[in-house]
């Protein structure tokens, strides 16, 4: 590390003497500096008033950045300030490219901001950069062991590096706790709680440069996520399905020796002070459906809360996270669909935020998947920073041709890139309804199978005996069945019978219970005559021959008890007309009426047997 | 009060309402009998599905068990790779450094009715997970199964016992218990196929059709594809076959049966890799092959019957003939059991006919929790009320003895048995109880309503008639010849019901409070009545997958073998495939030595990571300490100075501080108690308290030398402990040598622990280290 500050020292007095005449119409006249090292990120914030004291006009500004710090340059962004701490908002940022201005050395990275309006001699503006960087914080010792505390060794130069003269300038460096191992020490350093200050400097040249280390304890969990894949999906039936795939590390000290779940169990906060146990996801409101799952199942450690502002979900990884430790895990949750979809002529566009859902966690490879309706054309995406766009099809439940996907990749991302993005298509909202066409019509075209099947003959050989002997046996079923049927009528015709023969006993009408007989009879006469073709039909076939007896045995009794009931009937009736009194009626029934129980008992048993066939 | 109730009972019954009911179901009876059959089919169907489901909703869509997550596993190459893949898969992350030919050791039926599944549903376009789809197989297959017991009780009895058949087998617990949703075992596509084949057997014997006995050759070479459980169709059906021609009911629709479904069954068989030609070259399946050459002198003998006509001639000729074949088949077993062409019974097979035999000849079988004889509690535990109505059922079946009834009284009494060897193999004797009892409980409520509708009609066709004497007089005669007849049975319907809605009950609450647990994740019930869920399982595997070198070795006992290669994806010693008795034995052998001899034998075995169970601290009972005597004993088959008295007291088994010393210093031992001494575990009981065994234990002091604890999960369930590299020892076993200034030791000793290959180079390593371990103390501060 020394070695490497010591090159670099050696670089920057090159420039000092090559680069100083050069680009120099330009002079700081105030810059202040702050580091926040308050977390893994190494975030700068930088105000500067840039004045003009050179001939012509001037319309760029040159930020360069040494090579070492620009190549883990997440986050880069320039806004003017008006009045003190007041900062624009995104939409104010400045646009900012990458350039290689000649005769500079290749050890500096070098970024070009357009000004708004061009700047005219003696004119100033002010300005605020702002800066995140990643894996910039070195641990210092790199391994420690469960018990230790981690430690990190920060390093930048005290004086602000610019191709322009510095009037006044100073250094802030923020430290998570105010722990300080060691720092360089120059003239006006003061140490005050958490807070280092170096300055104020006056009047540097162009390229001033001083190294400084800051040697400092920061237990912060250390969450860098090698991949992170979201896919969001998009259901027009209204929902936002979100998958978000994390592949993360602990990148601070690695653990070295034991792990001692006993030290770690008594004191987590001291045997255990480098590891992290939880990650807490800022979810969207009325986020749903929430969950938290691995390769091997669901996490059972996860905490939900929701107001109407967010839905806070606190996610336990299955152990601590110590040094170096890994581990994989999946959320998804549902958001509704109307809260991120929104029309404008006559295109739809999906209005979702395009970084991680977690604070302080750093993400090496970043996939947004954005999977659109089956059927969506004309498709754009609108991203506020550069990012790789490919595309893809996605086979989901019921997809013929697919889903077209947008995949997004973009590397290095950190917090501030949690913005809005914006993707448009057409969706034809009757294609909705293709799906459940398709499921509907599939049920149909199986239901339709199964009665052509069922209706369908499939015997190969219509002429082989045991086919005839079916076809015969269904015809005798057929055949039995009404008979049958014909039996119950003929049953429910003597039970009229017997039912007027009690309307007589109740009302003594004599005629209507003589007319219920002549019904009774013609009716009888037609079942019969009904009952003719089926009996010989049954006589013929031979497949009959087991049923047969007992059905012409019932056709047998049915007469008996038939003639029998008449004989009844007219014996009632006969009573009536003859004004005879109950008691004699009923002696002279008496013994038919015996007949008749026995037969239906007989006629009821017969009944059963055929049944069972 | 009973007259009251059973007269509102006939009431009902009598009432004009349900007889006009009973009447226009009469009407179209044939149609209606079968809308409602197929009703309660389908719900049936449905409810054996929604029973297993339970953990699901519980807990979440996930594998249980151990041996599902080994066909979890296979069944994701399948898919992945394709079927060729999976054939020729060698796996090298199992039995390390023996590795595993996956694909002639298993039984596929599972894993490929599993892929075909997936691959049906994706082809009907339904993304779903390959996890999804095991673990509702075993779900599905049940549901499958409860038509085939439908199908067999109509082929036995009629269909009233088939659709109570169907009843019981969707919620029998013995079933449920190996069908649960996750439970993604060969068992549960096993017993569907065993009935299927048993049923299409039964079906072909009833008709004598080749058709159904050619679908009963494919059930049975389903059958072996998914479980070794077939041993007992290739004997029960011979077995079966033999009773039928003892009792004389020899006919040709048993010759076409039998012989279509063993020959084209064999030929099947041995289509699958892992069985192979045993259909022909071992002992086990001899007995069907014996009656298939039988069935052939039968057939000869009826035909010289038939055509020699003469009676006395027959007999001398019958005589010569039976004895010939006899002795020709006996001489044929001999010499192929003499010449090594016939295998000899396998130990399972033995232990199966006597319980004792595992116990005194294979540990490693009889270290298996369900391999241990049943328990009446278990037996009524799984079967309720079906354990009173099987003898009931019995008898039914001898009442009305046909070809049919004797297959299911057979299948019936001797899986009985077999389930009283073992507690696994009441799931194959499930089927069997079900079909008995449906028997018993169809005919026995079949009875009992004729009895009540006679009744109930008598009674109506009376009272049609109005309140004349001659219908009093004839509803007392009939009434007099059995007295109380309806009132009885009216009773007895009811206890019936009664009865069987307890065992609906009993069967819900048995599938929601025991077998449902995933065993994979522990659930408690906390202090104030919540949940709490141990899922250190998991938490110790995804440690070993994320955060161990990929090419670790882990040693555990073989228990855990399976989930570590399927969760932890790391490559282990041994796992539950327990083909390899001296490898399992060798690590049984490690973890009840000393320190310092393990270590040369997990160096031997290439071991990174040792990974024990414990459950010191929440009082889980099944880890390794008490399966600890189980490796004493299996690692002291293979290897002799392994004694079990070592580890025991007076014939007791101990860890607290009357333990014996080589039980308190032993490896297993001090990998689970290392550290446990400073820990207070239950309130108001000294530090070392262990909530699983109730002691506070011996040795709390505990040192390791050539481990460190690399991971520990938050309820100590497992820990996991790191090897350390030996760069250290040698130098230490150097000064030793200079110590006691014997070079030849030195360098023999280095040439041992250069190519410890052959046993005796290892036994020389092991024997200096003891050397070294009694002398190191004084010389480590010297060094």
């Amino acid at each position: 590390m020394r070695e490497i500050r010591f090159d670099l020292l050696l670089l920057f007095i090159a420039f000092y003497v090559l680069l100083a005449p050069v680009l120099s119409d330009l002079v700081i006249s105030k810059l202040d500096r702050r580091v926040d090292l308050s977390s893994q990120m190494v975030r700068t914030t930088t105000s500067l008033k840039v004045e003009n004291n050179g001939v012509g006009t001037v319309s760029e500004i040159l930020l360069p950045f040494p090579d070492h710090q620009a190549k883990d340059l997440a986050f880069l962004m320039v806004t003017i300030s008006e009045g003190k701490g007041k900062i624009k908002g995104v939409s104010g940022s400045l646009p900012i490219r990458v350039v290689k201005p000649e005769e500079t050395p290749p050890a500096l990275s070098w970024y070009l901001v357009s000004l708004p309006k061009e700047l005219g001699k003696g004119e100033s503006i002010s300005l605020d950069v702002k800066a995140v960087f990643t894996h910039i914080l070195r641990p210092f010792p790199e391994k420690i062991t469960q018990a230790d505390i981690q430690l990190l060794a920060f390093q930048d130069s005290a004086y602000y590096l610019s191709p322009y003269a510095v009037k006044v300038q100073t250094l802030t460096v923020k430290l998570p706790e105010p722990k300080v191992e060691s720092y360089t020490k120059l003239e006006n350093t003061k140490v005050s709680g958490s807070e280092i200050k170096y300055g104020p400097y006056e009047n540097l040249p162009s390229f001033s440069y001083t190294p400084i280390v800051v040697h400092f304890v920061n237990n912060k969990p250390f969450a860098v996520a090698r991949e992170l894949v979201r896919e969001i999906e998009i259901s027009h039936w209204g929902n936002v399905q979100v998958t978000e795939s994390y592949n993360i590390h602990h990148a601070g000290a690695l653990i070295t020796g034991e792990f001692s779940r006993l030290d770690y169990q008594a004191r987590p906060h001291v045997r255990g002070a480098s590891a992290f146990r939880n990650l807490v996801a800022k979810l969207p409101p009325r986020a749903h459906s929430v969950y938290y799952r691995d390769e091997i199942g669901n996490i059972s450690t996860s905490n939900l809360w929701g107001d109407s502002a967010k839905t806070l979900l606190e996610i336990e990884p299955r152990y601590p996270m110590f040094g170096g430790w890994r581990t994989s895990f999946t959320i998804g949750y549902g958001l509704p669909l109307q809260d991120f979809l929104f029309q404008s002529e006559g295109k739809r566009y999906l209005n979702i935020s395009f970084g991680c859902p977690m604070d302080e966690v750093v993400i090496e490879k970043l996939v947004v998947k954005i999977v659109l309706p089956e059927g969506s054309k004309d498709i754009s995406v609108s991203v506020p920073f550069p990012v790789n766009q490919l595309e893809e099809t996605k086979f989901s439940h019921l997809d013929m041709v697919g889903r077209p996907v947008i995949v997004l990749e973009k590397s290095n991302v950190v917090p501030e890139h949690n913005q809005y993005f914006q993707v448009y298509y057409k969706f034809n909202s009757l294609s909705l309804l293709w799906e459940p066409l398709m499921l509907i019509s599939g049920f149909f075209f199986l239901f339709v199978t199964c009665i052509v099947y069922m209706h369908a003959d499939l015997t190969i050989s219509k002429s082989s005996a045991s086919y005839m002997a079916k076809l015969q046996w269904d015809e005798v079923q057929t055949a039995i069945q009404q008979f049958q049927n014909i039996m119950n009528r003929c049953m429910t015709v003597h039970d009229k019978i017997e039912a007027s023969l009690r309307d007589l006993s109740r009302t003594g009408d004599v005629q209507a219970c003589k007319a219920a007989r002549k019904a009774a009879d013609s009716l009888l006469k037609e079942l019969s005559k009904e009952l003719k073709p089926l009996l010989s039909f049954l006589q013929s076939s031979p497949q009959a021959v087991q049923i047969l007896p007992k059905v012409e045995e019932l056709v047998a009794k049915e007469k008996e008890l038939q003639e029998k009931l008449m004989l009844k009937h007219s014996t009632v009736v006969d009573c009536y007309e003859k004004k005879l009194g109950g008691r004699e009626t009923e002696n002279r029934v008496a013994s038919v009426q015996q007949k008749i129980t026995l037969l239906r008992q007989e006629a009821e048993d017969l009944f059963e047997i055929i049944d069972e066939i | 009060m009973v007259a009251k109730m059973d007269k509102s009972a006939t009431d009902l019954l009598t009432s004009p309402g349900v007889s006009s009911l009973f009447k226009s179901l009469k009407l179209k009876t044939k149609q209606q009998e079968l809308l409602i059959r197929v009703t309660i089919l389908f719900l049936v169907y449905v409810l054996a599905f929604i029973t297993r489901l339970f953990s699901v909703l519980r807990y979440e869509s996930m594998i249980h068990e151990f041996d599902p997550y080994f066909n979890y596993r296979v069944t994701q190459f399948l898919t992945e790779k394709g079927f060729y893949e999976f054939w020729n898969w060698f796996d090298s992350e199992s039995w390390y450094p023996l590795g595993r030919i996956i694909g002639g050791t298993l039984y596929p039926g599972l894993m490929v009715t599993a892929a075909l599944i997936y691959w049906t549903i994706r082809f009907l376009r339904f993304s779903v997970h390959i996890r999804e789809v095991c673990v509702l197989t075993a779900p599905f297959f049940a549901s499958n199964t409860t038509l085939v017991a439908y199908f067999f009780g109509k082929e036995l009895w009629d269909t009233g016992a088939g659709l109570v058949a169907a009843v019981l087998i969707a919620i029998c617990p013995g079933y449920i218990s190996r069908s649960v949703a996750g439970s993604y075992d060969n068992e549960g596509v096993a017993i569907f196929a065993l009935l299927l084949t048993f049923y299409l057997f039964v079906k072909a014997v009833n008709t004598g059709s080749l058709a159904w006995a050619l679908a009963s050759a494919f059930g049975y070479f389903y059958m072996v594809s998914a479980w070794g459980g077939y041993v007992f169709i290739i004997n029960l059906i011979p077995l079966y076959v033999m009773v039928l021609l003892i009792t004389g009911r020899y006919s040709m629709r048993l010759y076409v049966a039998y012989n279509c479904t063993y020959i084209l069954g064999m030929l099947l068989a041995m289509q699958i890799r892992f069985v192979g030609f045993q259909h022909v070259q071992s002992g086990e399946h001899m007995a069907a092959m014996g009656v298939f050459f039988l069935m052939q002198v039968f057939y000869f003998l009826d035909w010289v019957k038939h055509s020699l006509n003469d009676p006395k001639l027959f007999h001398t000729f019958l005589r010569i003939t039976v004895t010939c074949a006899v002795g020709l088949g006996a001489i044929a077993l001999g010499v192929g059991t003499a010449s090594g062409y016939i295998s000899p019974w396998t130990g399972r097979f033995y232990s199966l006919l006597d319980p004792t035999y595992a116990k005194d000849h294979i540990p490693i079988i009889a270290s298996v929790s369900e391999h241990q004889p049943t328990a009446w509690s278990s037996f009524m535990f799984d079967f309720h009320i079906l354990l009173l109505l099987f003898p009931a059922g019995l008898y039914f079946c001898f009442k009305r003895l046909s070809d049919a009834t004797i297959f299911i009284v057979m299948y019936g009494l001797t899986s009985m048995y077999f389930a009283g060897v073992m507690v696994r193999l009441i799931l194959v004797a499930t089927p069997a109880v079900c079909l008995i009892s449906a028997i018993a409980v169809s005919a026995t409520i079949k009875n009992l309503t004729q009895l009540v509708r006679a009744k109930g009609k008598a009674s109506h066709s009376a009272s049609g008639k109005g309140t004349t004497s001659s219908k009093a007089s004839s509803k007392g005669s009939l009434d007099q010849s059995l007295p109380f007849q309806r009132n009885g049975a009216i009773a007895l319907l009811l206890g019936a019901f009664y009865l069987l809605s307890r065992y609906a009950i009993h069967c819900t609450w048995v599938t929601s409070e025991a077998y449902s647990s995933p065993s994979i994740v522990l659930a408690a019930r906390g202090a104030h009545g919540n949940r709490v869920i141990f899922d250190d399982y998991r938490e110790a595997y995804f440690w070993l997958r994320q955060n161990t070198p990929p090419d670790a070795k882990v040693m555990s006992w073989w228990d855990y073998g399976y989930q570590i290669t399927a969760m932890g994806n790391r490559t282990v010693i041994v796992d539950n495939n327990t083909w390899n008795n001296t490898h399992i034995a060798t690590v049984g052998r490690a973890m009840s030595s000393y320190e310092d001899e393990a270590y040369e034998i997990m160096r031997s075995l290439d071991v990174d990571y040792v990974l024990v169970v414990f459950g010191g601290v929440t009082g889980y009972s099944s880890d390794d300490i008490n399966k600890f005597l189980w490796m004493v004993r299996i690692g002291g088959g293979v290897f002799p100075v392994i004694k079990e008295p070592d580890y025991l007291v007076n014939g007791e088994y101990r860890v607290d501080k009357g333990a014996a010393p080589k039980m308190l210093n032993c490896l297993m031992y001090k990998l689970s108690y290392y550290r446990f001494g400073e820990l207070t575990t239950e309130y108001g009981k000294p530090p070392g308290y262990d909530r699983a065994r109730g002691v506070e234990i011996g040795n709390k002091d505990i040192k390791l030398e050539y481990l460190e604890e690399a991971f520990t999960t938050s309820n100590w369930i497992v820990r996991i402990y790191k090897v350390k590299p030996p760069n250290n020892r040698s130098l230490k076993c150097v000064g030793i040598a200079l110590l006691i200034s014997s070079i030849a030791v030195t360098m023999s000793y280095e040439a041992a622990k250069l190519i410890p290959t052959t046993s005796s180079e290892l036994w020389l390593c092991f024997h200096l280290g003891k050397a070294r371990s009694v002398a190191s103390p004084g010389f480590e501060k010297l060094i």
